[in-house]
């Protein structure tokens, strides 16, 4: 269902004279995100960014990954690009949309991998060879290799990426919200220091990943961008 | 792929009904907006950090033990934060101190802090952690809170623990992590008898929580079903559980 392309009719008008006109096609169209991946998008499209904002805020508490005495600072993070105002707001909307950012995450997984969607977004090993074409045509200016399904090599791997990364994301914030409870979580990371360390990185790399994201949204267009709210595209490009 | 469903073809205006249909179909994600309406905004982080505080309950193990650290992993006496809510030092007669014990439990009255210390001595390497994302391995001595509890003939079927402190700083906790075997009365940091700053005569070690779960400068301890009063932070918004 979802590579299935279909063709968009204007119906003939009936003439005066009682001949039909034929039927002109005036695009192609192809659903391409089932109603569950699009929600799943949305919705943690929001937590992820309380997440980001709220943690940040969290970070701001002790900015530093050293000792406490003496305390080196990292980095110091404007308030006004953070979430909740102070440490005990921020761990209040972190604590609350966590839930919301993993439901999101298992709904979208045990969805993807019980309807086979799946196969849409993974990046398996007979896309290895597709991958330098697309690299080339990104930032070599090389030829645009042929669309042949919903996402090409490059942007297989790009979302297999973030899909491991959001799953690192919930593991390392397990391993610093109960390095006691989840003491093997932290004990893998190297311990809770560690872990809150790997946390913080996987931040950045997702936020990294989202850049690319937007910027890709922005250059594929309207048609593109649509298809996530209404699971449509317009003129797909295979 | 471009013509396998060239047979498959869709009128323009239903094509539209159904590009809206699908569209609707997310409004119910609208309702995350709810948490952008001052008047709802602090109901509902109130109920999310209470399901993460009952989640971090049911996550609790009794028998489950924090790691425990080689003394070579120790950080220095001197590299050990002091963190306090007010004053590093409330004054404390430590002379004349004792604990108020009161609530559910057999024996209540005022315990001297050598009633404390005739209870087997525990000495652990764990790891603090404060809230605020430091963490610092330190060596604490001190009796269980559970061997008090035997001493004072607490209700163990009770459900909270609630301390009173002499810089007014008030603490509770769930029974369960009274429980535990690695929570202690601590009397002793490093081998030492606890200094003033870092709680004298007596405080909360508790490496299955989080730093300010650990009250120092105990006055009073109560063994009760009901919560009067939370907890200092907890009253300013944090997590009442705060388990690790």
């Amino acid at each position: 269902m979802s590579d299935a392309v279909i063709e968009i009719i204007r119906p003939a008008e009936k003439k005066i004279d009682g001949e039909e006109e034929t039927p002109v096609v005036v695009a192609r169209a192809v659903y391409e995100h089932p109603f569950i991946v699009r929600l799943c998008h949305w919705v943690n499209t929001v937590a992820l960014f309380v997440m980001v904002g709220s943690g940040l805020q969290i970070f701001r508490a002790f900015p530093s990954f050293g000792a406490k005495i003496p305390q080196k600072d990292l980095l110091h993070w404007p308030r006004a690009f953070a979430i909740g105002g102070w440490l005990g707001g921020a761990l209040q909307w972190h604590l609350t949309f966590m839930w919301i950012y993993m439901g999101t995450g298992v709904l979208y997984l045990g969805y993807q991998i019980f309807s086979g969607n799946y196969r849409q977004v993974l990046f398996m090993p007979r896309d290895i060879p597709g991958v330098w074409p697309m690299v080339k045509h990104y930032f070599f200016f090389g030829e645009k290799p042929l669309a042949r399904e919903a996402y090409n090599p490059l942007q297989k791997h790009a979302y297999t990426t973030a899909i491991i990364l959001g799953a690192l994301s919930v593991l390392t914030g397990l391993a610093v919200w109960k390095p006691v409870q989840f003491s093997w979580l932290a004990w893998m990371m190297g311990g809770f220091h560690w872990a809150r360390i790997w946390h913080f990185g996987v931040m950045w790399a997702i936020l990294f990943f989202v850049l690319g994201h937007l910027v890709m949204v922005v250059l594929h267009g309207w048609n593109n961008f649509m298809s996530m709210l209404t699971g449509w595209k317009k003129d797909p490009e295979y | 792929m471009k013509n396998d469903n060239s047979d498959r073809k869709m009128d323009e205006k239903k094509f539209r009904r159904v590009n809206r249909r699908e569209l609707l179909k997310l409004t119910p994600a609208l309702v995350l907006g709810a948490f952008a309406i001052p008047g709802l905004q602090e109901s509902l982080l109130k109920t999310g950090l209470g399901f993460s505080d009952w989640a971090s309950a049911r996550l609790f193990r009794r028998g489950h033990l924090a790691t425990t650290f080689d003394d070579a992993e120790v950080a220095p006496f001197d590299k050990f934060p002091i963190n306090g809510y007010d004053v590093d030092d409330p004054g404390v007669d430590l002379e004349n101190w004792t604990l108020t014990v009161g609530g559910e439990v057999q024996t209540p009255g005022e315990y001297k802090l050598s009633q404390v210390q005739a209870l087997p001595l525990v000495r652990q390497n764990t790891r603090h952690i404060c809230v605020e994302g430091w963490d610092v391995i330190g060596r604490f001595g001190g009796a269980r809170l559970s061997d008090f509890f035997k001493l004072v003939g607490a209700d163990t079927t009770a459900r909270f623990i609630t301390v009173k402190c002499a810089d007014d700083y008030y603490e509770s906790l769930d029974m369960a992590t009274a429980l535990h075997p690695q929570t202690l009365l601590c009397y002793e940091m490093y081998d030492q008898p606890l200094t003033r700053a870092h709680g004298a005569p007596l405080r909360l070690q508790i490496p299955t929580k989080v730093g300010y779960k650990q009250a120092k400068y105990l006055t009073e301890l109560k063994v009760t079903n009901v919560l009067d009063k939370v907890g200092y932070w907890e009253d300013q918004g944090y997590s009442w559980f705060y388990g690790l």
